[in-house]
C-alpha cells in the first residue's frame, strides 16, 4: 500500500460515521470592520506602508513619470528595470525619450538563466504595476507575469511600485473577489520592503527583498 | 556572563527536566526570553484592541479549520488533483523517513549539491539538512533566524523567532567566529552581512526548500506567510522548489484563508498582514521567464493522523503555527525552546509532540505545565490546550492494556502502585463510616504524619492535618446554633 493510501485510508476510517461540518464562513465577521469610504482608502493605505517605511507618493496619471524621473535622481540611480510592453513602461520611456536623462531603461527579456548575475548585481531598481491594493492593511496585490516577471519585485534594493486609486480595495476579502480565475502561476501580497525582527526583535529592513519600497499612487485613475 | 546552552546534540524530549533545571540557571537566557515574549504579547494586544472583533474572529478561525478536518481526505485529494493539474508535482509521506528520501530522489535527480531553506518547521521535524548532508549535499537555512542558530548549531527555540533566545551580543560573536566578520552588536550591519552571504547562497541553490502555511484545495495554491523575502527567494530564484508540509495544513478555499492570515499574522507578531504573502499555483509556464522549472509538495503525516483519529485529540490539528501559545506561556518563557527538546516547543509542542515522537518519548511534556490556561485563552483558533494536556496525561498513565489503544506509547508513565494509591484512595473516599474514621485518626495523629513526602516536599512544606476536620467543625458550629 502506498503511503498516500495508507494516509488517506487512515483519515477515512477516522471520519466514519461523520459528515463534514457545514461552511460557516460569515463574510460579515472579515469584511465589515474593515470597511473605508473612498478617501479613506488611499489615506490609510499610505499611512499604514508608510508605518513600515514604504515611500508612498500621491501623484497622477501625467504626472507620475516626472516625479519617478526625480526620485530617482535624487536617489543617483541611474539604471531601472522596467517592462517596455506594458502601458506604464511605454510612458515612462517615452517621458525619458523627451527629456534629456542619463537614465538608463533595462527590460527583463531573458530567461533569468541568461542574466541572473547582472540582474543580482547590476539592478538597482524596478518599476512594476500592481493589480490591486488593500487599505486594511496597507497592501499591494502584485501579479507576475511574462512582462514583469517574478524576481522583478523581489531582486532589485530599490522596487518602485505603480498603483490606481480607483483600484484600492477595502480589505483582502474585497480583494479576493477580482482576483484572476484560475489562479495565476504566482500572486502576491506585498506590504512594504523586507524586514526582519530576528536579532533581539530589532527591525531591520531590507533583509533578503528589496531595502526600499515606493509606491506611486495615482489618484485620478 | 556564563550561558550554559543546551547543545542540539544533547537535547532529547526524555530530558525535559534535567534540561529545564539547566535553562532556569541560564540568566541570559531568561533575561533574552523574557524580554522577548513581554514585546510579543504586548504587540499582539495592540493588534487586536477590538474583543468583539478579535473573539468573532477566532470562532470564525476554529470553524474554518473544523470544517478543514471534517473532509480533510477529501480535501488533500482534491489539491493533490489541482495540483498535478497545473504541474506540481505532489508526493505523500507516512514517516519523516519517507519525507527524506523523496527530498533526496528529488535532489539526486537534478544532481543537486546546495539546497537553500526558507523556514519550515516541517523540515527541522524531518531533520532535512542532516539527511542531506549525510548524503554530501549542502543545505542552508536563509531565514536570519535559522540561519543564526544553524551557525552554532543550535535548534530553534521558537516556532516563528527561532534565535530570540541570543542577543545581538551573541550573535556578533558568532559572526566574528564563524564567519571572521569583524565583531559588531549594529543589528543592520549583521543583517546586511547576512544579506550578502546568503544572496550568493541563493543565486548557486539547486533546489529551494520551503513550508507552506496554507495549502488551498479548491484553487490549488501553497501561500506562504514572511516578512524577510527568503521564501520568495527560495521558492522563485532556484530552478525546483520543493514544499513540504503536514498533511492537515490544507483548507477548503480561498476565502477561508481571508480570517487565518490575519489571525496568523496578527497572532504571531502584532502585524495586520506580514511583508509577503507568495501565493504558488504551478511552476514557470510558457513564456515566462522566472520562476522554478519543478515545483514538488511533500505531504507529511508522521503521526498526524493518529491526533485526528480521535475526535478531542483532532484539534490539536486546527494549529496554524503562529506561536502565541508560547509566547503567554509561563513555563515556556522561563525555559525556553530549547529545553523541550522537541522541534515544537511550549504548549503546542506538549501537545503535537506526543503523536510525531510517541508518548514513550515525550513522557513528561504533558506534565510540563501549570495548566494556568494562557494558550488556550489566546489560541487564534481555539485549540483547547489545557484540556487537551489533561487528556494526553490520562493517556500517559493508563495501563498499557487497556483498550482503546489511543496512542502510541501510552501509558509510558503507569505505575502499578500510583493506580493502586489511587484505587485506594477513591474507595476511602466514598465509603462515609471509612472517610470519618480515617479523618478522626489523622486529625488525632496529626503529630504523627510525615515531614518528607518525596518531590512534593522539595518545593512545598508538607501537609499536616488540621486539629479537627472540616466535618467535625461544621457539626459542632450547628450544634451550637441550635
Amino acid at each position: 500500500m502506498s503511503a498516500r493510501d495508507k494516509i488517506l485510508a487512515s483519515l477515512r476510517s477516522s471520519l466514519a460515521g461523520t459528515t463534514p461540518i457545514p461552511d460557516p464562513f460569515d463574510a460579515a465577521l472579515v469584511d465589515d470592520p474593515w470597511r473605508y469610504k473612498a478617501t479613506e482608502r488611499v489615506t490609510r493605505l499610505k499611512e499604514l506602508m508608510g508605518a513600515v517605511h514604504s515611500e508612498v507618493h500621491l501623484t497622477t496619471e501625467a504626472d507620475w513619470p516626472k516625479l519617478l524621473h526625480d526620485l530617482l535622481n535624487q536617489r543617483k540611480i541611474n539604471k531601472l528595470l522596467v517592462a517596455p510592453s506594458t502601458h506604464h513602461g511605454q510612458a515612462f520611456s517615452t517621458y525619458c525619450q523627451t527629456h534629456s536623462t542619463d537614465l538608463q531603461l533595462l527590460a527583463y527579456e531573458r530567461p533569468i538563466e541568461e542574466w541572473k548575475r547582472e540582474l543580482f548585481d547590476e539592478v538597482p531598481a524596478s518599476l512594476t504595476g500592481t493589480l490591486a491594493g488593500i487599505a486594511a492593511t496597507g497592501t499591494l496585490v502584485v501579479q507576475p507575469s511574462p512582462a514583469e516577471p517574478r524576481l522583478m519585485s523581489l531582486v532589485p534594493p530599490l522596487h518602485i511600485a505603480l498603483l490606481k486609486a480607483s483600484q484600492i480595495h477595502d480589505n483582502l476579502y474585497q480583494a479576493q473577489q477580482h482576483w484572476p480565475k484560475p489562479m495565476p502561476s504566482n500572486l502576491l501580497l506585498i506590504s512594504g520592503p523586507s524586514k526582519t525582527a530576528d536579532i533581539e526583535q530589532v527591525l531591520a529592513y531590507g533583509a533578503h527583498g528589496p531595502k526600499d519600497l515606493i509606491v506611486l499612487i495615482m489618484e485620478d485613475a | 556572563m556564563t550561558s550554559q546552552r543546551i547543545h542540539a546534540v544533547d537535547v532529547t524530549a526524555r530530558n525535559l527536566k534535567a534540561n529545564a533545571h539547566l535553562s532556569l540557571k541560564d540568566q541570559q537566557l531568561r533575561n533574552n526570553m523574557r524580554s522577548a515574549m513581554d514585546s510579543l504579547i504586548s504587540k499582539r494586544l495592540i493588534s487586536m484592541p477590538d474583543e468583539d472583533e478579535r473573539e468573532n474572529l477566532r470562532e470564525l478561525g476554529n470553524k474554518v479549520r473544523a470544517r478543514a478536518l471534517s473532509q480533510l481526505p477529501d480535501l488533500l485529494e482534491q489539491l493533490e488533483s489541482k495540483l498535478t493539474q497545473q504541474g506540481v508535482q505532489v508526493h505523500w509521506a507516512s514517516s519523516t523517513e519517507e519525507a527524506n528520501d523523496i527530498v533526496l530522489k528529488i535532489a539526486q535527480a537534478r544532481n543537486a549539491k546546495q539546497v537553500i531553506k526558507g523556514k519550515s518547521m516541517v523540515s527541522e521535524e524531518m531533520a532535512m539538512n542532516e539527511h542531506l548532508t549525510k548524503h554530501g549535499i549542502e543545505a542552508l537555512e536563509s531565514d536570519m533566524g535559522e540561519y543564526i542558530i544553524q551557525l552554532d548549531n543550535e535548534k530553534p527555540t521558537h516556532i516563528i523567532m527561532p534565535a530570540i533566545h541570543k542577543n545581538a551580543e551573541q550573535v556578533g560573536r558568532l559572526f566574528e567566529n564563524r564567519l571572521a566578520l569583524p565583531y559588531t552588536d549594529d543589528v543592520d550591519s549583521l543583517i546586511q552581512s547576512a544579506r550578502s552571504i546568503l544572496r550568493e547562497k541563493f543565486f548557486h541553490a539547486d533546489i529551494g526548500v520551503s513550508g507552506v502555511n496554507f495549502a488551498v484545495a479548491e484553487t490549488g495554491t501553497l501561500i506562504l506567510v514572511e516578512n524577510e523575502g527568503n521564501g520568495r527567494m527560495s521558492t522563485t530564484v532556484p530552478p525546483v522548489h520543493i514544499a513540504v508540509t503536514g498533511i492537515e495544513k490544507v483548507v477548503a478555499n480561498m476565502q477561508d484563508t481571508v480570517p487565518l492570515l490575519s489571525l496568523l499574522t496578527r497572532s504571531a507578531l502584532g502585524q495586520g498582514i506580514t511583508t509577503y504573502v507568495n501565493m504558488i499555483s504551478a511552476p514557470r509556464q510558457l513564456g515566462e521567464l522566472d520562476g522554478p522549472e519543478e515545483v514538488h509538495l511533500v505531504l507529511l503525516d508522521n503521526g498526524r493522523s493518529q491526533a485526528f483519529a480521535d475526535a478531542e485529540l483532532r484539534q490539536t490539528l486546527n494549529c496554524i503555527r503562529c506561536g502565541a501559545c508560547m509566547n503567554h506561556c509561563p513555563v515556556y518563557t522561563r525555559i525556553g525552546g530549547q529545553a523541550y527538546g522537541t522541534v515544537y516547543p511550549g504548549p503546542i509542542g506538549k501537545i503535537i509532540s506526543p503523536h510525531l515522537l510517541s508518548l514513550e518519548n515525550t513522557p513528561d511534556h504533558p506534565s510540563a505545565s501549570s495548566l494556568c490556561g494562557a494558550c488556550g485563552e489566546v489560541c487564534p483558533v481555539k485549540i483547547p490546550i489545557p484540556a487537551l494536556l489533561r487528556r494526553l496525561r490520562e493517556e500517559n498513565v493508563k495501563s498499557p492494556k487497556q483498550q482503546p489503544q489511543v496512542m502510541d506509547g501510552q501509558g509510558s508513565r503507569y505505575s502499578v502502585t500510583e493506580r493502586a494509591l489511587w484505587t485506594g484512595w477513591q474507595y476511602f473516599n466514598s465509603k462515609p463510616l471509612l472517610y470519618k474514621a480515617g479523618t478522626f485518626l489523622a486529625t488525632r495523629m496529626s503529630s504523627l504524619t510525615p515531614n518528607k513526602l518525596g518531590p512534593w516536599t522539595q518545593n512545598h512544606s508538607a501537609p499536616k492535618p488540621a486539629k479537627r476536620s472540616l466535618h467535625e467543625l461544621a457539626k459542632q458550629h450547628l450544634e451550637k446554633k441550635s
